[in-house]
Parts: structure tokens; C-alpha cells; sequence
């Protein structure tokens, strides 16, 4: 018991030892203004991982939520373009874009459940395509270029993503509520259970009369409704969007979800352990580039190892259980 | 132990075995001769897989001695003591599900050089199925085979390893007479042959037809020793469970005449055809055939796990199931026989398997821990499961436990009927007891009862009706002074005079 404590706790430790080091390395690292950048910036990242940790734990995957981002945030953008001459630099507009990004993300997660569940083709294989599909649908509506939002908009919307109570931005609020909700739907509702339990043995969820496909289906449609929730908060911070909007975030998002101790198989998901998983990610990534030890460049090298460290991390556990 | 320990092959000194903090073999010793049978039998969490898991290398004992030819020795691994010549048949499968039956059977000594010669390996694991007696398919792959023959493929890689020590856990708790039958032939051939072999089971009547000696393990202790003829079948169980048995099978009961379940022409594509029974309420019916009959698939396309046609009325109400989750709502459960793969989730701890089934009656919302604790509770009082934790992972428990838990995950829902595919699949006698009484005691309270079951003894015991099947079609049907072994057998293998 006190061994599996100290496993489940490890990411933990390592995101405190993180924010010591940062400490001791840059004195700015603890200023206000720098905790609200790190904790926003993770905000699109964070929700998102909180979202692919259902999909991981029913045993799926979701390779297309960094396209999808970027379509939905270019799709949002040319709707409001697009109302903004007949309603005018009004909330009314922006309502409007929020709702195509969150019922796009509805409707794209729908799309690739859909392919898995009644299609039965592999989570791999589909959300590779409709990465793929979605980024090129960005570019073509971009022209190639960069989809901007007018600039009366821009401003009218702006503080969504500056703005917020005191030094907590509405980025970091909505991430608590989203990581809450994930970690409390996980744990204690039947949805959690059923995620769990499919990504654990789908046969044996099967033969407990769990609808496995109305459920596997359920987190991609979660996950895209919160690749749209991420979109209405990421549009506000750069106004525009383009084919390179939200590269990498897919891969950022699973790392996150696999350092937080979810296993890649399926079966145990730890939304807390996600959003820890966010929070090492985004500070390795700030110390860099507060500190001159490493260059920013090496970043990902870092990144990489942690992860790989954190799977080997819970190998060695279920090894030493063994014999 | 005192005769010839010079002949040993493979023995245990003095091992005691703890898992974390809890100890569950205590000083156990135990040894095993060229071409003897050593039958090792016990309750449910008595230590037997244990016991076979530290032979065969895969556990390490925390204190005592493992001794090959007289010397101590460790095994690192399993592999290792295979190429010793200790070959271990688990509890629990140990095939990959993806692979071919021949690629199994020949799984880490693939026949060929640097490219593998398939035809070899098709053709020898051909003719060790066919020592058998098994008509499976070489090129079938595992995940498409029944539990039985998964058993049987199982038997199969374990003879075509050149085995000094062959060790069995419960090999025949999901075969029928016929497979059994087979088994017994390889074993009586290896025993001539000088292997020294170990072998598990649960079915008494087994034990006192193959074992040379018995040992009799009781909460990780040897209780007692015997040689072949100094332990009957009874003596066996007094020694198990430390106290007398009787009255094995409850009084039969008078069922209703209402129909609780009426199946017309059900049919599921390639595996039954056209199968009509009716059910009664207060019923117990027992489904009789050999491995291959179809029981197994006319209960999952019953209860909507396979695609099936047919009518099907619930108590006089047409209905359609098209999914499990149709048949729950009518009340009608089904238990696998498949216990790992379909039946529990093995890294998931008790309660969560428990409850699997039926969280809609812990909160609406919110699911109620504490609820499903007392449930817990409940069940382990009621099916006297043993966990030496509660907190335990399911896959921990022995197997007769796992089968206890299931079948209380089974019952948690409430449901009206019940389809059971082998109720007691590694339980022992004790508790078979239990579960036999707890059936008829579903019955009485007006509920109904189908009961498949390889075991023809158990069949006959517990049902106040049998139907034996045959090919995917209903043979016929046994009922009161009728409901015979030979009459069974007759319909199963189809020798009966009028054929249905
Ligand atoms: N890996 C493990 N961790 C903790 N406890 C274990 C583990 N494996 C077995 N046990 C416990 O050890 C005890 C003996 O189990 P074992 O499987 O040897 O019983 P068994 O005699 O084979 O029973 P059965 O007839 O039910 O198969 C049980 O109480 C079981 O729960
Ligand atoms: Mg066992």
C-alpha cells in the first residue's frame, strides 16, 4: 500500500520539485504575473488532456485534437467574420463564434466516436485521418495564409483570455472547473466507472450489459466538446488562426495524460494525475526559458525523457509485484 | 515423503509463501515421483495454484526449500523450469488470444530456422489434437475458441513440451466426460512413461480414479497424506473442508406451472438451430451435451451476446433482446463460463467488479461507496468469498473465489431468470454445497434457474429437468426417474434410438 502511495504520488513530487528548482534558478519564476502565463498557457493543453484521458482510459486514443483546435478556431473566426456585418462589434457576434466552436468540437468528436464505435476502424487509424483532414480543411480556408478576426472583434474579446478575477485569468478558472468536474465524473459517476471498466476488459464490460458503444462514443464527443471549450478561450489570446495553430498539441496532451499515471492501455484513468501532467510540461518549459542553464531548444529532449521515465517508472512497480 | 526421497523428483521442504503481510502456505512438504499421479486437493484460497505456481517456477517461496533431484535449487522463471522439464497447465489461461492454436502450441520453440516452418507446426500440433481426441482446428485462432477447447489447447502445448514433472491446475474443470476421457488417456500414458505428474481438481471422483497419492492441503497446511484406496470420495471431502458433508444435493422442488421463459425456434447462424424450450417458474432446468453442442451459444444468443433469431416470451410477454442490456431489463441474467475474459475485471479491485453490473442502484448520481461496501459485505457473507483482503485485486483471488464473485455480481441485479454456465467451475465440494443449496433456494422464491453444466452429476443433482443437446439442436429431454447418466450420454453422443 505505501509502495503503490508512493507511485501514484510520483508526478506530484516531481511537478513540487519542479517549481523549487524554478524558484532557486529565477526569482521571477514565483512572480504573479509569471504563475497566471504558465497556468494559462497550460489552460488549452489542460483541457484538452482531461478530455484524451477519458478517451485513454476506455482504451482509445485521439490523434486530431490539435488540427481540430485549429480548424474550430478557424471556423469560429470567418463565422464571426461573417455575422459581424449584420449584428455589428457586439457580444451577439461573439456568442456566435463561441457556439460553432463548442458545437463544431461537439460534432467533430461525434465524428471520429462515430468511425470507431459503429464503423469499427482502429482510434489510430481514424484520428490520423481526421488529422489530417482537419488541418488541411484549416489551410484551404486560410488560403494557405492566416485567418484573422476583425480587429473590433479582437479587442471586444480580448479579455477573455486577459481578463479574469485578479491575477486569475478566465483560462485558469475554466481549467479548475474542467479538471474538477473530470476528476469528480471519473472517480464517482457511472460514466467514470463504465470508462474504466471498458478500457479495463471490454468483453467483461460487455457482458455487464454496459452499452460500450454509446459510452467509448460519449469520450470522443467530450473530448471534442472540450477542444471547443479550449478554441472560445484560445481564439481571444492572438485573434486569428492557421494552419500551424495547435501543432503538437495532441502529442503534448497525451504526454500529459501518460506522466499523470494513466495507463496507455486503458483501464485506470487519473484526471488529477493529467492535470499534474500539464502543469510538469508547461513548467519545464517556462524554467528553460527563464533560466540560461539549457538552451529553450532542448526542450522537447527534456520533455522527452520525462516521459519516458514516468512509464518506467510504473513498470517497475507492477514488475516488483510479481513474484 | 518418507518413502524413496531419494526418487524425488521435485519436492518442497518446509515452504511457507506470504503475499505482502499475509501468509498463505505455512510449512508445506510435499514431493513428487517418476510415474505417480500426486493428486493435490483443498478448499477454495487453500494454496493449491500456489503451491503449483512455486513448482513451476513462477512464484518464489518466502521461506523453505525447492529441491530438483534431491538438491535445492531456484528457478528464475517459468521458461527455466520448463527447459528443466517442469511444465505447468494454469488455472487461468496462458494462450496468446491472437495467435493460431499451432503458433501456441509451439509458442518460444518455433519449429524452422531463421524462417519458421509452418506445415511442421501444423502437422505436429494436428497429431497432438488428435491424441485428444479433439476435432480443433490448427489454424483456428485462440480467440475464437470455446472455453473447453481453449482447455484443451492448453493440455496440448503442455504434452508437446518434453515434461519430466507435469504440473495441472483443475485441467478438467471445464471439460466434459469425453475430453476428461482424453486426459485421463495422456495421463495414463505419461505415468507410464515415468513422469511424475500433479494434478488439481475440484471433482473428487477424479481424484480417487487417477491419484497414486493425495495430499490434502487445508489453509496452507498439509492436513493429511494418502495412497491410492486409503481415501474414498467422502473421506477426501471431510479432510478438505475439516468436518462431515452430507445431503450434497437440496431436495428438488415443485415448480410452477406458469412459464417463466418460452424460446421458439431460436437460432443462432453456424451454432443452433432452431432450439424451442419453455421454462417454468420456481424451475431449475438443467442444459446437458458435450463440449461443442452449442449450450454455451444458445445462452449468449438467448440473452443477446451473439446475434440470434427467434421468439422469445418473458413471462407470456413477447420480447425482443437484442442486448444484454434488453435481457437485464426483463430480468434475465446471464453468467459466463468464461471467467477471465468475459466475467471480471481482473486488475479492478472487488467492489468494482461487484457492483459492474447493477450501478444504477447506487446513487443516482453520484456513485455510493459506502452502499457498495455493505454490498460487499453482503456478498462475502453470502457466497462466503475469501479474500484475505478486501481491498485485493479480483485477479488475486484463488479461482473458486473469483467464481464466488461473479456469481454474486451475477445475482446483484436481481434478475428473475438466471442462465448459469457452470455454476461451479473450480469450486470445491464445500461450497458446491453452498451454491447447490443457493440455486434451489432462488428456485423456491419462484425464480428461474438454467444450469449448464459439464459436470453430469451436477446436472443431474440440481435439475428437476435436463435437456441435452447435441449439434447445435435440442436431442431431447430427461426428466424425473429418466434423468440418468446413461440416458444423458446416449442423447449427447447421439446413439439414442429415436434421433431428434
Ligand atoms: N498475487 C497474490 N496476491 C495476494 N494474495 C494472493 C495472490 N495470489 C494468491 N493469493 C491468495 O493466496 C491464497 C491461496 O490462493 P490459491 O490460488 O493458491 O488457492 P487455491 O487453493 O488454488 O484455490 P482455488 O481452489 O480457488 O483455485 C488465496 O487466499 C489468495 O487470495
Ligand atoms: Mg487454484
Amino acid at each position: 500500500m505505501r509502495r503503490l502511495n508512493l507511485h501514484t504520488l510520483g508526478p506530484i513530487v516531481a511537478l513540487i520539485a519542479l517549481v523549487i528548482l524554478g524558484a532557486m534558478l529565477n526569482p521571477a519564476f514565483l512572480a504573479p504575473a509569471n504563475i497566471t502565463n504558465v497556468l494559462a498557457r497550460s489552460a488549452f493543453i489542460g483541457m484538452i488532456a482531461v478530455g484524451m484521458t477519458f478517451v485513454i482510459t476506455s482504451g482509445g486514443l485521439d490523434l486530431s485534437v490539435g488540427s481540430m483546435a485549429a480548424f474550430l478556431a478557424g471556423v469560429a473566426i470567418m463565422a464571426m467574420n461573417a455575422v459581424a456585418p449584420a449584428l455589428g462589434v457586439h457580444w451577439g457576434t461573439i456568442l456566435i463564434g463561441m457556439g460553432v466552436a463548442l458545437l463544431g468540437g461537439l460534432a467533430a468528436g461525434w465524428l471520429n466516436g462515430a468511425l470507431v464505435t459503429k464503423a469499427r476502424i482502429e482510434p489510430f487509424i481514424v484520428t490520423l485521418g481526421t488529422m489530417g483532414i482537419f488541418r488541411s480543411l484549416v489551410t484551404w480556408l486560410a488560403d494557405g495564409g492566416t485567418l484573422s478576426l476583425q480587429s473590433g472583434l479582437r479587442t471586444l474579446y480580448r479579455p477573455v483570455y486577459y481578463g479574469g478575477i485578479g491575477w486569475i485569468t478566465w483560462p485558469i478558472i475554466t481549467f479548475a472547473v474542467v479538471a474538477i468536474i473530470g476528476e469528480w465524473m471519473m472517480r464517482h459517476s457511472r460514466f467514470g466507472r463504465h470508462v474504466e471498466a471498458i478500457g479495463s476488459n471490454e468483453r467483461v464490460a460487455r457482458y455487464s450489459a454496459i452499452d460500450v458503444n454509446r459510452v467509448k462514443l460519449m469520450t470522443y464527443v467530450l473530448l471534442g466538446l472540450l477542444v471547443g471549450l479550449a478554441v472560445v478561450l484560445y481564439v481571444p489570446r492572438l485573434g486569428s488562426a492557421s494552419g500551424s495553430t495547435g501543432v503538437l498539441w495532441e502529442l503534448e496532451a497525451i504526454a500529459a495524460v501518460i506522466i499523470g499515471g494513466t495507463a496507455l492501455k486503458g483501464g485506470t484513468g487519473r484526471v488529477w494525475g493529467t492535470v499534474v501532467g500539464v502543469l510538469i510540461l508547461s513548467l519545464i518549459d517556462n524554467i528553460l526559458n527563464l533560466a540560461d542553464l539549457v538552451s529553450p531548444y532542448l526542450n522537447g529532449a527534456i520533455q522527452g525523457v520525462i516521459i519516458v521515465l514516468a512509464v518506467v517508472l510504473q513498470r517497475e512497480k507492477s514488475a516488483a509485484d510479481e513474484r | 515423503m518418507d518413502s524413496g526421497r531419494t526418487m524425488t523428483v521435485l519436492a518442497l521442504r518446509n515452504v511457507s509463501k506470504s503475499f505482502g503481510p499475509i501468509e498463505v502456505l505455512h510449512g508445506v512438504d510435499l514431493g513428487l515421483e517418476p510415474g505417480e499421479v500426486h493428486a493435490l486437493i483443498g478448499e477454495n484460497g487453500a494454496g493449491k495454484s500456489t503451491i503449483m505456481k512455486i513448482l513451476g517456477g513462477f512464484l518464489d517461496p518466502t521461506s523453505g526449500e525447492l529441491l530438483l533431484d534431491g538438491q535445492p535449487h531456484r528457478f528464475a522463471s517459468g521458461p527455466q523450469a520448463e527447459a528443466a522439464g517442469v511444465v505447468v497447465i494454469h488455472q487461468e489461461f496462458n494462450l496468446a488470444a491472437d495467435l493460431s492454436v499451432a503458433a501456441n502450441v509451439f509458442l518460444g520453440r518455433e519449429a524452422g530456422g531463421f524462417r519458421l516452418d509452418h506445415r511442421a507446426m501444423r502437422a505436429g500440433t494436428a497429431a497432438l489434437l488428435d491424441q485428444l481426441h479433439s476435432p480443433i482446428d490448427p489454424d483456428a485462432l485462440i480467440r475464437d475458441l470455446s472455453v473447453p477447447d481453449r482447455q484443451m489447447v492448453e493440455i496440448a502445448k503442455a504434452l508437446s513440451r518434453k515434461a519430466r514433472v507435469l504440473i495441472m491446475d483443475e485441467p478438467s474443470a471445464v471439460l466434459t466426460h469425453r475430453e476428461v476421457g482424453a486426459l485421463y488417456e495422456q495421463i495414463d500414458r505419461l505415468r507410464a512413461q515415468g513422469v511424475a505428474i500433479l494434478y488439481c481438481s475440484h471433482r473428487l471422483d477424479e481424484v480417487a480414479h487417477l491419484a497414486d497419492r493425495i495430499t490434502v492441503l487445508r489453509d496452507g497446511r498439509v492436513v493429511r497424506q494418502a495412497l491410492r484406496g486409503e481415501l474414498d470420495e467422502s473421506g477426501m471431502a471431510t479432510a478438505m473442508v475439516g468436518r462431515e458433508l452430507q445431503d450434497f444435493y437440496p431436495p428438488k422442488g415443485q415448480p410452477d406451472a406458469a412459464p417463466a421463459l418460452e424460446v421458439q425456434d431460436l437460432t443462432v447462424p453456424g451454432e443452433v438451430h432452431g432450439v424451442s424450450f419453455t421454462l417454468r417458474k420456481g424451475e431449475v432446468l438443467g442444459i446437458a451435451g458435450l463440449v461443442g453442442s452449442g449450450r454455451t451459444e444458445l445462452a449468449e444468443g438467448l440473452v443477446g451476446l451473439r446475434p440470434s433469431h427467434g421468439e422469445i416470451r418473458v413471462n407470456g410477454q413477447p420480447t425482443r433482446v437484442r442486448e444484454l442490456r434488453d435481457a437485464f431489463a426483463v430480468g434475465l441474467a446471464y453468467l459466463t463460463e468464461d471467467r477471465k475474459e468475459a466475467g471480471l475485471l481482473l486488475e479492478k479491485p472487488l467492489r468494482e467488479n461487484l457492483t459492474l453490473a447493477a450501478l444504477e442502484r447506487f446513487g443516482r448520481v453520484r456513485i455510493d461507496n459506502r452502499a457498495e461496501d455493505a454490498a460487499l459485505d453482503r456478498a462475502t457473507a453470502e457466497f462466503d468469498i475469501r479474500a484475505p483482503r478486501r481491498d485485493m485485486l479480483a485477479g488475486r483471488l484463488s479461482g473458486g473465489n473469483q467464481q464466488k464473485l461473479l456469481l454474486a455480481k451475477v445475482m446483484l441485479p436481481d434478475p428473475r431468470i438466471i442462465i448459469i454456465d457452470e455454476p461451479t467451475r473450480g469450486i470445491d465440494v464445500g461450497t458446491k454445497r453452498q451454491i447447490y443449496a443457493f440455486i434451489r433456494k432462488l428456485a423456491s422464491e419462484g425464480r428461474s434457474i438454467i444450469v449448464i453444466s459439464s459436470e453430469m452429476t451436477e446436472v443431474i443433482g440440481l435439475s428437476d429437468r435436463v435437456l441435452v443437446m447435441r449439434e447445435g439442436r435440442i436431442a431431447g429431454e430427461v426428466a424425473g426417474a429418466a434423468m440418468t447418466e446413461e440416458n444423458i450420454v446416449r442423447l449427447a453422443m447421439g446413439v439414442s434410438s429415436e434421433a431428434a
